[in-house]
């Protein structure tokens, strides 16, 4: 579409402007103020420049929250994404079925977040949930609350489980925009399946792909309910991501001065990695 | 013509479906039996947590089965007779209303604002509101917090409806774009010739052409707000207490009451799953923002 | 290969099909002769597009039979039954360059790397990208791809037919003649049968040699572009041919004159005699051969001159007779009429129509 060169065109997107600054721009200010500053009470405030950032990046206890963090999102992306695909593939394009299946799958993107941590709170457990008792049942040991494999486990099978539906309804949506002629056209150039989804179908979810892609990473980049209401951090602290660290430090402690300082570099990395995410995605697009 | 472009119309839709099912290559009947896999994985936790919804706490922590034991409406009884429970429900769903309609009301302009002009600052706008979605909500309570004190709106819907359009704004403004692309500036074009102005255009002539992508965003500003947990926690407290917080809160001296939890938890499952399934053909592409 | 025989073939897209659903196809016999290009003709929703998939081996026909020469392939799946298809817009393989895209059917099939380098290399020389081979296939305009769309289908030497799905549908109208004659030129080259389906006669009346018109699921007329336009069989294919297409009055027998409303041709008493005694009848003739006339002229019609279009080398003048109306085409320099007037209407090129089907001409 052709667009029309019109300032005027700025009221229109003053309300957004103005609701999206006061709720965001303003609360980031207060950080970057704390991030700097060190209060000792309502009066008394001292400006301290890096200290804070210099004391959150050399304290381990972050360093291995930053760890565990990209571990996890590392793992839920290599997970969820394939099998998003996978799923999106074998759903029915047309018809009820089609409409029905697609609603049944969805379901886990509608629970909230501490329902979804509930859930699978009970359902992992040894003796009450039915995934428990059923890894215990094949006789290996599983107790998120001892060990922190364990826990691990939980924790990302939940969020498989919680977001795979995401990546599959924008595969499916993807999918089903390719035009039946290419289907049509690989058939009579004799293609294999795995030529199919290779030659035509991944190339067309390529747009859909980066925004799963990038979705999933920011949002597991981001979480917090669901593993702090299964394992709360524990045991120990092996499955303290970052927001949990987080909010440790902010609520728990009460350390403004650190915790401003941690958000805004938490803040930092995720635009940093975002963009490079963005950027890999659209060169791999090109070539 | 039309008379022979009715029944060709039928017929291709049909010839579609058979296309499709031979186009995958896929075994239609292993594909549904990977599909009727995926989705019992789906379903068996949910199963799990309506199981629980119907037994008594003493009963759930007893023992294992795969059925309910001594089933029970004593739950789900105590969550519409106690006033604590039902109304955060309904404290819930009048903050996502709110943050529904105020999202809406800002991100519509602007949406349409993007997708026809160009203007100063305009691709940065766009980004710097994605980068919004890309904040972390922990990082916002304590400063939220402070805010909202400041203009004494602690624990009032109003609060939580604002402090959500951090990501919903945004999101809003996406799907719009994209479902707006769409409509060809030739309409627009045709209206104002007819001598409409730019707010009865908009309403009476743009709005119901993108209403399955208002419905749609609709949908996800609700969704995101409703599943929200720490930004609802932190601006709350009594008066306004969501369902989300007043689950996270209920520790009796005996310990968690899961029955009572489960039955909770199932009732904040049900208005989505009714709510999805009205928009259910636009789901996919509301995810794609529009853009597919 | 030989020809391509369609035998008895009817198809409904419902799943267990009853006499009230909707039929694609009503009932097809045709031959398609080795080497022959034909056009397929017709309008939207006719069934063109089934026919052509049915051929091809993407949709299978609820009844009939094809053959392949001897060969039965009604059961047999598309990838093994020799023909190449190009479709209304580019299909490309994106992440691959021409090259590639060029290279994949005989990759698929097995082909030997230095025979497939030649054969890729014959049919982009012949279709004039040999410059762009190495070039990523996204990157070209719309006649490029649809030209390596195209040369899919030749790089294959088995290939025995190939088929159009309205392929200049995307492409500029100055660069459609180029294509046009391309694929003239491929024809003359490799003699595959061409079958060519389109819903605008132009496309169809200078590329084929032998024109298919269907309607509402039927063949209505196999013929030259010739005989289309100066014999149509059925009513359709004379109001469908030709700008603008044929005068048809609906007309009924009354002494020794065939009535309308608004006038009546009297007829020769041995035509009169032979007229059938039940079907609706209509008369048909083309603008071009209207001859406008004086009033009081024997045999000519008294008519009214309501409309005139000039169009450059032709006018086209719409004429009342009473209620009817009808168009008559009058070449630049002749006198172009107004007011009241007259037209006559040759008998060798009236035709009359009895239940839309031709019965003979009024002489």
């Amino acid at each position: 579409m052709i667009q029309v060169d019109n300032n005027r065109a700025w009221l229109l997107v003053l309300p957004v402007v103005v609701v999206v600054a006061f709720t965001a721009i303003v609360p980031l200010m207060t950080v970057v103020n704390y991030s700097v500053q060190d209060i000792f009470g309502p009066e008394t405030r001292v400006f301290v420049g890096v200290e804070w950032f210099r004391e959150v990046i050399d304290d381990d206890r972050v360093r291995e929250a930053f760890g565990r963090q990209f571990l996890f999102s590392a793992l839920v992306l290599l997970i969820e994404i394939p099998l998003g695909v996978a799923v999106a593939l074998i759903l029915p394009l047309r018809g009820w079925r089609s409409s029905l299946a697609v609603v049944a799958i969805a379901l886990p993107l509608l629970i909230p977040f501490n329902v979804v941590g509930m859930i699978w709170q009970v359902f992992a457990r040894p003796e009450i949930g039915l995934f428990g008792t059923s890894v215990n049942a094949l006789g290996i040991p599983f107790n998120y609350t001892a060990d922190p494999l364990s826990a691990w486990v939980t924790i990302v099978i939940m969020d498989v489980w919680h977001w795979t539906p995401l990546v599959a309804l924008l595969a499916f949506a993807g999918l089903r925009a390719i035009p039946p002629a290419y289907y049509q056209a690989a058939r009579i150039d004799g293609a294999s399946r795995l030529a199919v989804f290779f030659y035509i179908e991944l190339p067309k979810l390529r747009n859909v792909l980066t925004i799963a892609i990038l979705l999933r990473f920011m949002d597991s980049f981001m979480i917090y309910t669901e593993p702090f209401v299964v394992t709360g951090g524990g045991p120990g602290s092996s499955t303290t991501f970052l927001s949990i660290n987080l909010v440790k430090m902010a609520v728990g402690q009460f350390d403004l001065g650190p915790a401003a300082a941690f958000s805004l570099l938490y803040f930092l990395v995720i635009l940093l990695f975002s963009y490079i995410f963005y950027t890999i995605l659209q060169q791999v697009a090109s070539k | 013509m039309s008379a022979i472009s009715q029944p060709a119309k039928r017929s291709e839709a049909l010839g579609e479906k058979r296309r499709d099912a031979r186009r995958r290559g896929l075994s239609r009947w292993g594909s549904r039996a990977a599909l009727c896999l995926y989705i019992a994985f789906v379903f068996v936790p949910i199963y799990w947590l309506v199981r629980m919804s119907f037994m008594e706490t003493t009963d759930i922590l007893g023992g294992f089965s795969i059925l309910p034991r001594n089933v029970t409406l004593a739950n789900y009884e105590t969550i519409f007779t106690d006033p604590s429970w039902y109304l955060s429900y309904w404290n819930s769903l009048v903050f996502v209303t709110l943050n529904t309609l105020i999202s809406l009301a800002v991100a519509l302009p602007a949406a349409y604002a993007f997708s026809r002009f160009r203007f100063i600052g305009d691709k940065h706008i766009f980004f710097w509101l994605f980068t919004n979605r890309m904040a972390p909500p922990a990082v916002f309570l304590l400063p939220f917090f402070q805010l909202y004190s400041t203009f004494g709106m602690i624990d009032t819907h109003l609060a939580v409806a604002l402090a959500h359009c951090l990501f919903n704004v945004p999101l809003a403004v996406w799907i719009l774009e994209g479902f707006m692309r769409g409509v060809p500036r030739e309409i627009d074009e045709t209206a104002y010739i007819d001598g409409y102005s730019f707010p009865r255009f908009f309403v009476t002539v743009f709005i119901p052409l993108i209403a399955p992508g208002v419905g749609v965003t609709a949908f996800f500003c609700f969704m995101f707000s409703w599943i929200e947990l720490l930004i609802a926690r932190t601006l709350t407290s009594v008066e306004a207490k969501p369902i989300v917080v007043a689950m996270t809160r209920t520790v009796s001296a005996s310990g968690l009451d899961w029955g009572l939890l489960a039955a909770a938890g199932v009732l904040t499952i049900v208005p989505g799953a009714i709510v999805i399934w009205f928009v259910r053909n636009y789901i996919a592409k509301g995810f794609a923002l529009g853009r597919v | 290969m030989s020809e391509i025989r369609i035998e008895g073939l009817r198809h409904s897209y419902a799943r267990n099909p009853t006499a009230s659903d909707p039929w694609a196809l009503k009932r097809v016999d045709h031959v398609w002769r080795d080497g022959g290009a034909y056009a397929l003709l017709g309008p939207s929703g006719c069934g063109k597009t089934t026919m052509l998939n049915i051929i091809s081996g993407l949709v299978r026909p609820t009844e009939g039979r094809i053959y392949f020469g001897e060969r039965d392939v009604t059961d047999v799946p598309t990838e093994r039954r020799n023909i190449a298809q190009v479709f209304q817009f580019p299909v490309l393989y994106d992440t691959m360059t021409m090259r590639g895209n060029l290279d994949f059917p005989l990759r698929n099939r097995g082909i030997p790397k230095a025979e497939r380098r030649a054969r890729v290399e014959e049919v982009a020389a012949m279709l004039d990208l040999s410059d762009s081979l190495d070039l990523r296939a996204s990157g070209l305009g719309a006649p490029e791809k649809q030209m390596i769309s195209l040369g899919r289908g030749l790089v294959r030497s088995d290939v025995a037919a190939i088929l159009f799905d309205e392929p200049l549908t995307v492409i500029d109208p100055q660069v459609k003649f180029t294509l046009r004659r391309k694929l003239k030129e491929v024809h003359e080259r490799f003699k595959p049968t061409l079958i060519y389906v389109t819903h605008d006669q132009n496309e169809a009346l200078t590329f084929a040699d032998q024109v298919v018109v269907m309607y509402d699921g039927e063949v209505v007329q196999v013929g030259t572009p010739e005989d289309l336009y100066e014999r149509p069989a059925h009513s359709f294919v004379g109001y469908f041919i030709g700008s603008p297409g044929m005068n048809f009055l609906q007309v009924e027998p009354s002494g020794g004159s065939l009535v309308f409303q608004g006038g009546a041709l009297a007829l020769d008493e041995t035509v009169a005699a032979g007229l059938p005694s039940k079907g609706a009848l209509k008369l048909g003739i083309r603008p071009s051969a209207l001859r406008i006339a004086d009033r009081g002229t024997p045999g000519a019609i008294d008519a009214d001159v309501v409309d005139v279009e000039t169009l450059g080398a032709y006018a086209i003048v719409e004429l009342a007779m009473g209620p009817t109306r009808i168009k008559a085409r009058v070449r630049d320099g002749e006198p172009i009429p107004s007011g009241a007037t007259a037209v006559s209407l040759p008998p060798r090129q009236t035709l009359l129509y009895a239940d839309e089907r031709l019965i003979g001409a009024l002489a």
